[in-house]
């Protein structure tokens, strides 16, 4: 009997396919996403959109909040931890949560390194804009991927550009001669192996869900459509009018991302959305996705 | 070769149709319940319980499920598609499904840092059955016409029950496709039967 094998790690993250994660800062949120549908909840002390307005360094949750929301729901708990930030992984597997996601969306406590996920038994989701970082995160242990968008902004822009630059770089490689592969290796400063396996599968060894800027059910069908394999939704749902609803719709949208007239039906009367920052007004050091390498 | 549908609603269907494929049979992904009819079997497949449950609800799958149930379509549950198949759900007053006679505790293994691999001997199907445990549930009870396939610590993970076939595992995360076949070989049995 093993624990903590890529199967294992990477299997959980297969489990969430086509559905919805949603951000949660205490038990009573949880409830209302595991009610609504969501396949696993992300436990934060503050959502992105309330870290970018706080400012200052964002952290890793208060270990109460992580442990309250694990108390408060039967489907999978996420946390986030700094980049690079050993212990605060460390405690957070120890905690017992079921997924950590190596965040750009809190402050990085090292500018060198991302955190070698292959050590650890729990799993990890990492944030990448393109290949490149996708395999380097993969390479490090990563066993879900994610794009990195741009947090807290209900802004689906970014997200967008980092689904569609991974999936043309996928395409390319599944395309190409394996005696390219090690140039283009060196090009995307991608592990070798990782294109082959890439090249191998005809896709990424891991599931890739987008994130960063879903706001309303059509972004989160949208990323579907561009070969998202689910989606996270930070700020979105607890940001809007009406939390419960708005959760609900992003769970169909996402389930049915192809019927219209179904997203046109659910997509009604659900009140005002987050209000969204329009990306070209962040100033460089406010953009999160430029955290991590 | 027999049609056989995977239940699209969430989690690992791709997977699932790899397998059915591998296994000689035609695959179906069904997100609406209309395309139920048009199959011969159905699977169940792994992800989160309630989130399908929610969009059984939601899309009105539950009557029509029930009924083909009834009606003998043979059906494979994979993790949380075995708790939607059980009658009896430890914690909880109501089944999902609640076809198969047998009850079963959800998250039964643990956490996920608790997940494993074990190799398994699944009676009619593999001796040496590599197996991905994923925050599985386990049947702790098996009713008096459910056979128990496969067990692991002492515990239940595998069983039949006529049409029904469930195991706590996730064997579509696995390049070995002799569950699947053996699910597919249900199917030809029930669909011989009809036609005789």
């Amino acid at each position: 009997m093993k624990t903590g094998t890529d199967r294992v790690k990477r299997g959980m993250a297969e489990m969430q396919k086509g559905g919805v994660i949603m951000d949660v800062v205490n038990a009573e949120q949880a409830k209302i996403a595991e009610e609504a549908g969501a396949v696993a909840v992300m436990a934060l002390e503050r959502v992105p959109s309330d870290i970018r307005a706080a400012g200052g360094v964002a952290r890793m949750a208060d270990p109460r909040i992580v442990e309250e929301v694990m108390n408060a729901v039967s489907i999978p708990v996420m946390a986030k931890a700094r980049i690079g930030h050993i212990v605060e992984a460390r405690i957070l597997e120890a905690m017992g949560v079921d997924y950590i996601d190596e965040s750009e969306v809190l402050t990085p406590a090292d500018e060198e390194f991302h955190l070698n996920k292959k050590e650890y038994t729990v799993p990890f989701v990492c944030g990448c804009r393109d290949l490149g970082e996708a395999a380097r995160r993969i390479g490090e242990g990563a066993s879900m991927l994610r794009t990195k968008g741009e947090p807290g902004t209900g802004n689906i822009v970014e997200a967008v550009r980092h689904i569609r630059k991974v999936n043309a770089q996928v395409r390319k490689v599944v395309a190409m001669n394996e005696d390219e592969l090690m140039t283009e290796a060196k090009l995307l400063g991608a592990p070798y192996e990782i294109l082959l396996e890439i090249k191998r599968l005809g896709r990424l060894p891991v599931v890739n869900f987008a994130a960063g800027g879903v706001a309303t059910p059509a972004d989160a069908a949208l990323m579907m459509q561009l070969g998202s394999d689910g989606v996270f939704v930070g700020s979105g749902i607890f940001k809007s009018d009406n939390p419960a609803k708005f959760a609900r719709a992003i769970v169909e949208a996402t389930t049915h991302y192809q019927d219209y007239k179904l997203i046109a039906e659910i997509s009604k009367d659900l009140g005002i959305a987050m209000k969204g920052i329009e990306i070209s007004t962040l100033a460089p050091s406010a953009r999160m996705q430029d955290r991590g390498w | 070769m027999v049609k056989i549908g995977v239940l699209a609603l969430q989690g690992a269907v791709r997977e699932h149709v790899r397998a059915v494929e591998a296994a000689g049979a035609e695959a179906f992904v069904i997100k609406k319940k209309e395309e139920l009819e048009n199959v011969d079997g159905l699977i169940l497949p792994g992800g989160e319980s309630t989130t399908m449950r929610k969009l059984i609800d939601k899309y009105d799958f539950m009557d029509e499920l029930r009924k083909q149930a009834q009606e003998g379509k043979p059906m494979f549950g994979t993790c949380a598609g075995l708790i939607l198949l059980a009658k009896n759900i430890v914690g909880y007053d109501q089944p999902h499904l609640g076809v198969m006679d047998i009850t079963v505790e959800r998250n039964s293994f643990g956490r996920q840092r608790e997940s494993f691999e074990a190799d398994l001997d699944i009676k009619d199907v593999a001796a040496d059955f590599p197996a991905v445990f994923i925050r599985a549930p386990h049947i702790v009870e098996a009713g008096e016409n459910t056979e128990v396939l496969a067990k692991h610590d002492g515990r239940i993970v595998a069983a039949r029950e006529g049409q029904f076939l469930g195991c706590s595992f996730h064997p579509e995360l696995t390049e070995d496709h002799r569950l699947a076949a053996y699910f597919v070989n249900m199917v030809k049995e029930a669909k011989e039967k009809q036609l005789v």
